[in-house]
This record gives structure tokens, C-alpha cells and sequence, in this order.
């Protein structure tokens, strides 16, 4: 299937980079900036919500009169879920369309695929979306969840609040989920966990036949110790994956699922009352109780025309990226990479859970940590809020990361300082 | 008024006051409820255990709504009630006497929420108290309850229970539900050790769990004899085991046989390069979606018919795409196989592209009727319904297929047209006709595994990018041309990456099955069942 999807990828996009299409009228004063998201192949499913967010991100700010007196103005290109199209892509908006910054790409790969551009040609890209962490770019603000945001914290909450002694890493067979789990054994084994209480399981993109590793789950449940499941599983593989232990019977009460990767839409796909209870952790869920995100969601269904549709922790991770950004833009007084570089660093916007996130030297940002069970009509329920975390970056739980760190102020300006040497570089020089 | 009512509102009366201590002796769970709008877990955990000690038969029902996120509690004076959406209002009513206490605005009230460990817990008090109703179904799940959820308090309510049973299979389950109670109980050793045998004749993976959990604690003497009883469960199981990865294998062949059976027919007889096989099954699965939607809107009691409309309904749309694809791109370029590949996968990307236009890329819900929802046990294996229906759905539409083809004018003409088409054109076959049926056949019983397949994977626009592969897998494998083989290649490949995978995983499985494949063409590169005959040379 996946030469499939890349032969596919490629026609698609031989048709479709000429007819690029540009969001608004071309005016002679606006700002353009890049938004860089699937809109057809396998990502489309998750990426086509952000193009509209952003879309919607660039039309609320223009009521309010725009940037520095000037409109927005939002170029999309479509990608087509095909990493070195990105690439491509990322250099056509940077070169021909001259926008003054890019928010786009969803998977590590395409983010990976896309650094070297955005450093060569020296611009902006804002990422919305969790990651594995052990990069940190002079040209890239990571505005979604580091490990440290997302998979500690849940994981402390099932070890304290429900007690689990017995994990079950389940995840699909790439970077993220490998990157995790290693941060996570290392973690728990460091919190006394034995090595026999931690499973690892992968499986490849889009499975869809679970029933021998649900009954895995199942019996490695059976040795008298409260097991939970960890699951970096990503994308459509989850809809069989939770059909499978709802027809299997395995109940939230008994062992509890908590996944990183499946937010509303995800679960728009699915009935989910026999899911009830199982987690999620994120740092934003529809249904939060705030001024902004109630707002927020209005904004969305008006925009879309839909009141059905979901909002999503990604979007926020987009709405307090562009934010800082417009804010970062007005204090420089200029859309100029360097200056605005240089003033988005402190910079604090709201965020949609009812506090500010602010944009760390490390280009990450502070939001805090929801731990949310599903519930019967496809929302979470907030069942723990930490105060907000600063995204780390290098991990402080892997042996060669642990002495890493960014900060991309002056005089330091480096990505990957390390304090037990003193010196720049090392791992992801 | 006449005697006879005198006499009942006396007794009545007499009854009510001598009824009033009773409940008396725990307090009034009434103020315990309350005190919940303002608990967090912790505290709400300690005044569920208070509410049950109270003894209170009406306190059932509350806690059962609290368990499924009904409880709500008045902003304006705390006061707790259960409460139902009724349009833009909630209709409250009285969490203890059921009594309507009219409706609220949404915004006037707060859901009391409720996480695992709460739930956990009120199961477990909900089993204890639940043990001595009169309905022998909520006996039985009263004692599943608090066999689940093993806690010394509830080992002399069990016994209460146990000494008033008289339906054998609930004293059973209550028996054993009491062996559970008592391992974590301090009672002597000698009970604790009958309480093992009678967890080792229980059985099952649960056994072991609730074995080993009792393990640490347990007497030096009674470990060996828990250690004894583990090893014991598990020799049973193993027999099981196999025969539930036989179970699995048979049930991940059907679904490749599902997704493969139609490719058999566009591929294995007419020996077409089909790239939107996929898209068909897809399409299929969309229609089911369509079908469920104008269900759900007109008329809601049919929804476990669903499934049942929607068969011919994905068949038609499905067959009716097949036949334009055919009249209108396939049929100029039989003959030329890198074109025909090429214009069916253009042919693909359109389908995909078109139903993501239309249905947006987000997945949609099919919901599974509720007869093929849940599972049930058989021996030490665990079978889910909608894994049953779906083999026994493949095994009809395989019969169903051969029999059309065997047995029938069409399936005559079908054959003769694929064996010799000049031959069959001379008899007055219409031979383009032929082709397009056929291959609209193919793909109208694509359409109708997608209606299977939605039950069990993503109805997303990308459902049938990965079943293609899988499909050509199967048919190559089974040998081209021939449906018995397209059968046994399906479930033999289905079992090989089964017993596969628990051993190596299943990315390394999957691997593995294709590089047998791959080994095995090499050796028969006409697979499992190979024609012969002058029709191959041809």
C-alpha cells in the first residue's frame, strides 16, 4: 500500500502544483504567510482541519484590521502527504510566494523533510502537532506537545490516581512512537518499574486486524497487578484497534487505554460508548470551560458552516502559534526573520484552556497538561489539569540527550548546548 | 371508605412505621449525596463506601447513575439530582425517590464527574448490594461485580447471599465471587486454601489474575499450592490458545477473502490489472454509511436491518461504477496490461479524491447493529460476534459465487467468454456485454465486502489503499483464475501471519508472509491452484 500511496502522492501532486490555489486576492499591502498541510493523500484525514483553522486564524485577524496596518493574506499549497514534496513545497512559498513565515506539516517526517529549507533560506515554520522531541531548530517554534507535556504527565496520573504497576507500550512502527516509548521505559524504570512489567508492542501503519494483540493485552493483564496501555498508535489504525477491545470487552475499569494520538476527530469516526472511561492526554479538549475556547468554537462553526464539527488540540497548538507570531511581528515592527526571531522569545499569548502559553528560548512553550476520559458522546472529560509545563526539548530520561540543551537567545544561540561540556553541538548538530 | 381499604391503609400504616427503623440504623444517604457536589474523587470515593454502608435499597439506582455520568447538582443550592437531556433543558429528578423535580436550564446545573476509580468503586458497592435482589439477572451480574472487584467487606454479604441461593448457576458464580472475597480476607488457611481450588476450577485468564494478585500476601504454604493451581489454569489454556490463533487466522482470512473475492473476478478470470479494486470496497462501505444515515434520520427501528439494505444497495452502486468503468476506459485497452494498470489507478485517485470531496477526509461512523456487537466465551477462547458474521458472510458470498458461475446461463456464457472468445462470439455471445456484466459482477461483490469491512476498519477514503495489496496477494497466491484457490489462499495466509505473529510481531510477520509469498511464486509461479489446459496458453 505504501508505494501506492507515494506513486499517488506524486501524480497527484504533478497535478496540482500548477493549480495551487492562493487564499485571498493578491493586494499590493499585505503580508502573505505559507500554510503548508496535506490536502490530499493519507494525512489529508487529519491535515485538511488545520488549513481550515489556519484559514480561519487569518480572516479573524484581518477583521481586526490585520498586521502592522496591512491584511493577511494565506497561500496554500497541498503537499499531498508526500515528505519530499514539502521540501518543495516549503521553497516555492519561501522563494516565489515570499511569505513572511509557514505553518504547516503534521508528521515528524515532513517536519524533518522541511528543516533544512527553512534554515538554508532562513524562515519561519510554526508546528502545531505533538512530537517525539530531540530537535530543537534556530527557524522552527514547536507550538504542540513535547514528551515531557504529554506522556509523563499521563502516565504519572494512571500510576498515582489509578494505581497501574503493569504498562503495555502499544504504538505503530515509526519515529514518534519509538522515540516515546524509549523516553517512557526509561521513565518508568527509573520510577522502580521492573523490566518485565513493561510490554512493547508495534504494529505497522493502518493495521486493522487487533484481536491477537488485544488478547496479548488481555493475558499480560492476568498477572494480578493493574495494567494500563500507553498507545502512541496513530491515525486510522485506532478506530479497529478500540472497535476491537469494546467487541473484546476490555472495560476502562479494568484496563485503562490512555493514547497521545487520538483526539475528537479521531473519535468522530466511532461509537463510543462502549470507550467510556479510557484517556487521552493533550493540552487543550474541546470540551475545556473558558471565555476563549467557547469563542473559539463559535468562530470554527460559523467559519465552517458546520456546528458539528470538532475542535482539536492541534488547532490550538495553531491558534497560540499564529497568535505569538502576530504579537512577536507588531512588537518588531517588521515581518523580517531576524527581528522577529529575536522579539518572539517571551512573548505570552492566551491559550484556549483559560491561561497564557509563552514562547521559551528552546522555541518551545509552556501550556499545561489535560488528562481527559472519553465519554459517551465522543468529548473528554477533564479528569486532571497540571499547571503549565515548559516543553523540554532534549529529553532529561535518555542517556545521550540528557545534558542537551537549546536556547536560542543571544549570546548563546544554540540548539543543542551541552552543560556537561560546555560547549554547541553534539547530538543533532 | 369501605373496610376492606380501612384495613389495607392501616396496614399499610403499620408497615411504613416498622419499615422507618430499618432504614434508620445507617444514616439517611440523602445528606451523603448532597455532600457530593462539592467532593473531588478522593472524598467522593469515601462517600460512596458511606452510602452503601447505608444499607438504603434506593440508593441502587443513584449510584448506578452516577456510574454513567447522570448525577448533576443544582448551582443555586448544591442539591443533587439525576438529571436527562430534554432538548435545550435537563429534566431533573430526585436521585433517591425518582420523583420528577421538573427541568433546568443546562447552565443551572454541574455534572459530577466520575473517573475510573470512582466507577470501579461504585461497581463494587453496586455488586454488594445488589446480591439479594429478587431478579435473578441482577444476582448473577451482582456477583460478577464483586467477583471482579475482589474487597473483604463485601465476603459476608456474599455469604448472606450465598446461604439464600437457590438457582444453581448464580450460587455457583456466588461461590466462587465468595473464593475471591476470602483470599483477601484474613480468614485461616484452611478456608483460603479451599477458596484456591474452587478459583483453579473457575478457569480462565481471570483466574490466573486474580491467583497472582493474591500471591504476595498469601501464606508461605499457600503460595505453592497458588503457584500449583497457576500452572494447572494454564495447561488448560494452552490447548485453547492454539485453537484461539486458529480462530483468529480463520477470521483474518475471511477478510482477506472479503477483500479479495471480487479482485478474483476483474483479475482472476478476466485477467485485468484492477488498481480501483480498493476503491470499490471503499465505495461499498460508503454506501453502508449513506444507508445508516437515512436510517438514523427516517427511521430509527430499522437500524439493525442496516447492514441487511445496505448489501444491495453497495452491490448496485458499486456494480453500476464497475460497468461505466468498463464501458468507458477498460474495454479499449484489453489486451495492453501496463495501460490498463496505469488507467485504473488514475481511475483510483479520482474515486478517492471525489469521495473526500464529498464526505470530507475525516472518518465516518458506521455503527454495528447490535447483534454483531460484544463477544462471547466458548471454552477458553473469546469469539466477537461481528468476527463470526463476517466469516460466515464470506463463506455465503464465496458459495453464492461459485454457484452463479457453475450453475448458471451467465456464469456459462462468463467461462466460455474467458476460454475462448472467438469460439464463444461465433455461438452468439455478445462478448463485449459479457465483459462489461462480469466485471461489473467483480466489483458489485467488492461493494458488498465493503459493507462487511466497514464494521470492522475506518470508513475513510483511504480504506481501500490498504486492502489492495492484500487482495493481489491473495489471488496471486491461490492461483489466477480459480476460486477455490483464491479460498484456501486467503485462509492460509490468514493463519500463517496468526501463528506468526505472537512469536515475531506483527510488522516482522507481515514481512515474513511476503517474503514466503515471494519464495513461493518462485517455485509455482502459478500458485496453489494452477489452471492447466489450453485456456492458459491462450
Amino acid at each position: 500500500m505504501n508505494f501506492k500511496a507515494k506513486l499517488g502522492g506524486a501524480l497527484l501532486a504533478a497535478a496540482l502544483s500548477t493549480t495551487a490555489f492562493h487564499g485571498a486576492f493578491a493586494q499590493e499591502d499585505t503580508i502573505k504567510i505559507g500554510v503548508l498541510h496535506s490536502l490530499s493523500g493519507t494525512m489529508a484525514i487529519s491535515e485538511t482541519t488545520l488549513k481550515d483553522a489556519m484559514l480561519m486564524l487569518v480572516e479573524e485577524q484581518n477583521k481586526k484590521g490585520g498586521v502592522l496596518g496591512k491584511k493577511l493574506e494565506a497561500v496554500v499549497v497541498d503537499p499531498a502527504s508526500d515528505w519530499p514534496l514539502f521540501a518543495e513545497k516549503a521553497r516555492q512559498l519561501i522563494s516565489q510566494d515570499k511569505v513572511a513565515a509557514v505553518f504547516g506539516c503534521w508528521t515528524s517526517s515532513s517536519r524533518k523533510s522541511v528543516l533544512p529549507v527553512f534554515e538554508e533560506l532562513n524562515s519561519i515554520l510554526f508546528y502545531p502537532v505533538q512530537y517525539e522531541g530531540e530537535e530543537s531548530s534556530r527557524n522552527i517554534f514547536y507550538t504542540g506537545a513535547a514528551p515531557n507535556q504529554q506522556a509523563i504527565p499521563a502516565v504519572d496520573y494512571l500510576a498515582e490516581t489509578e494505581g497501574v504497576e503493569r504498562w503495555v507500550l502499544a504504538g505503530t512502527d515509526y519515529v514518534y512512537p519509538q522515540t516515546t516509548n524509549k523516553i517512557l521505559k526509561a521513565y518508568l524504570m527509573s520510577k522502580g518499574v521492573a523490566e518485565e512489567d513493561i510490554m512493547i508492542n508495534y504494529t505497522p501503519f493502518g493495521h486493522s486486524d487487533w484481536q491477537t494483540i488485544v488478547t496479548d493485552i488481555k493475558n499480560f493483564g492476568s498477572a494480578g497487578k493493574k495494567t494500563a496501555v500507553v498507545s502512541t498508535i496513530n491515525g486510522d489504525a485506532n478506530v479497529p484497534f478500540y472497535k476491537e477491545l469494546a467487541n473484546q470487552g476490555v472495560k476502562a475499569e479494568d484496563i485503562p487505554v490512555v493514547a497521545f494520538s487520538v483526539g475528537e476527530e479521531e473519535l468522530a469516526g466511532l461509537d463510543t460508548a462502549p470507550l467510556v472511561g479510557h484517556l487521552a492526554a493533550w493540552n487543550y479538549f474541546q470540551s475545556v470551560e473558558s471565555e476563549a475556547n467557547a469563542q473559539f468554537i463559535e468562530q470554527w462553526h460559523a467559519f465552517t458552516k458546520n456546528d458539528k464539527r470538532v475542535t482539536n488540540d492541534p488547532m490550538e497548538a495553531a491558534y497560540i502559534g499564529f497568535n505569538a507570531w502576530v504579537k512577536a511581528v507588531e512588537a518588531a515592527g517588521t515581518t523580517d526573520t531576524d527581528a522577529v526571531l529575536d522579539s518572539i522569545i517571551g512573548v505570552s499569548v492566551p491559550n484556549l484552556s483559560g491561561g497564557t502559553s509563552t514562547v521559551m528560548p528552546n522555541h518551545h512553550i509552556t501550556k499545561p497538561v489535560l488528562i481527559g476520559e472519553i465519554q459517551a458522546d465522543g468529548q473528554f472529560e477533564v479528569v486532571q489539569e497540571t499547571p503549565p509545563v515548559v516543553g523540554d526539548e532534549w529529553s532529561d530520561y535518555l542517556p545521550d540527550s540528557k545534558d542537551l540543551i537549546a536556547d536560542w537567545r543571544k549570546p548563546m544561540e544554540c540548539g543543542n548546548f551541552n552543560v556537561a561540556t560546555g560547549k554547541c553541538g553534539g547530538k543533532g548538530s | 371508605m369501605n373496610p376492606k381499604k380501612l384495613l389495607q391503609t392501616f396496614l399499610i400504616l403499620i408497615l411504613s412505621a416498622l419499615a422507618a427503623p430499618a432504614f434508620a440504623q445507617g444514616a439517611d444517604p440523602k445528606p451523603l449525596f448532597n455532600q457530593l457536589a462539592d467532593a473531588n474523587f478522593n472524598r467522593a470515593e469515601e462517600l460512596i463506601s458511606q452510602i452503601a454502608a447505608t444499607g438504603d435499597p434506593r440508593v441502587v439506582s443513584a449510584l448506578e447513575a452516577f456510574a454513567e455520568g447522570d448525577l448533576y447538582f443544582r448551582k443555586s443550592d448544591k442539591a443533587v439530582f439525576i438529571a436527562k437531556a430534554a432538548g435545550s433543558n435537563v429534566a431533573l429528578t430526585d436521585a433517591l425517590t425518582g420523583e420528577s423535580a421538573g427541568d433546568a436550564p443546562k447552565a443551572a446545573v454541574t455534572k459530577i464527574r466520575v473517573n475510573n476509580n470512582l466507577r470501579r468503586v461504585i461497581r463494587s458497592a453496586l455488586g454488594g448490594l445488589t446480591l439479594l435482589s429478587p431478579d435473578r439477572a441482577v444476582r448473577l451480574s451482582a456477583a460478577d461485580a464483586v467477583l471482579r472487584s475482589p474487597s473483604p467487606e463485601n465476603l459476608e454479604l456474599v455469604e448472606a447471599a450465598l446461604a439464600k441461593e437457590t438457582d444453581a448457576e448464580v450460587k455457583t458464580r456466588m461461590e466462587e465471587a465468595r473464593a475471591v472475597s476470602l483470599l483477601s480476607s484474613d480468614r485461616s488457611v484452611e478456608e483460603k486454601r479451599a477458596a484456591i481450588e474452587t478459583i483453579r476450577n473457575y478457569g480462565g485468564r481471570d483466574a490466573i489474575g486474580i491467583l497472582r494478585a493474591a500471591y504476595g500476601s498469601a501464606d508461605a504454604s499457600l503460595q505453592t499450592e497458588i503457584d500449583a493451581a497457576v500452572a494447572s489454569i494454564e495447561g488448560d489454556l494452552a490447548l485453547w490458545d492454539m485453537a484461539q490463533n486458529v480462530w483468529y487466522g480463520l477470521s483474518l482470512g475471511s477478510v482477506l477473502l472479503l477483500a479479495a473475492i471480487g479482485l478474483a473476478i476483474t483479475f482472476g478470470v478476466m485477467g485485468i490489472i484492477n488498481m480501483a479494486h480498493g476503491e470499490m470496497v471503499m465505495l461499498g462501505a460508503y454506501s453502508t454509511f449513506v444507508v445508516q444515515e437515512l436510517i438514523r434520520a427516517n427511521a430509527p427501528g430499522l437500524f439493525d436491518w442496516s447492514l441487511a439494505i445496505a448489501l444491495p444497495v453497495a452491490f448496485i452502486v458499486t456494480g453500476a461504477v464497475g460497468l461505466v468503468l468498463e464501458r468507458g476506459v477498460i474495454r479499449f485497452l484489453y489486451g495492453r496490461p501496463l495501460e490498463t494498470l496505469l488507467a485504473t489507478w488514475g481511475v483510483s485517485l479520482i474515486l478517492q479524491q471525489a469521495i473526500r470531496s464529498i464526505f470530507g477526509p475525516t472518518n465516518r461512523e458506521v455503527g454495528n447493529p447490535s447483534w454483531m456487537s460484544g463477544s462471547f466465551g466458548l471454552g477458553g477462547m473469546t469469539v466477537t460476534w461481528n468476527r463470526l458474521w463476517i466469516i460466515v458472510f464470506s463463506l455465503t458470498i464465496f458459495f453464492a459465487l461459485l454457484v452463479l458461475l457453475k450453475r448458471s446461463a451467465f456464469g456459462l456464457q462468463m467461462r466460455a467468454v474467458t476460454q475462448n472468445r472467438r469460439m464463444a462470439s461465433s455461438m452468439g455471445i455478445r462478448t463485449p456485454w459479457i465483459d462489461a456484466f462480469t466485471f461489473a459482477l467483480g466489483s458489485g461483490i467488492a461493494g458488498i465486502a465493503g459493507v462487511a469491512l466497514s464494521q470492522i476498519d475506518n470508513v475513510s477514503p483511504n480504506l481501500g489503499q490498504s486492502y489492495i495489496i492484500d487482495s493481489f496477494m491473495v489471488v496471486v497466491f491461490g492461483g489466477v483464475g480459480n476460486l477455490w484457490g483464491t479460498l484456501v489462499g486467503a485462509m492460509s495466509l490468514g493463519i500463517l501471519n496468526k501463528f506468526l505473529e505472537p512469536s515475531v510481531g506483527a510488522v516482522l510477520g507481515k514481512i515474513l508472509v511476503l517474503v514466503l509469498i515471494i519464495l513461493f511464486i518462485q517455485k509455482r509461479p502459478r500458485g496453489l491452484f494452477a489452471l492447466k489446459g489450453r485456456a492458459v496458453e491462450a
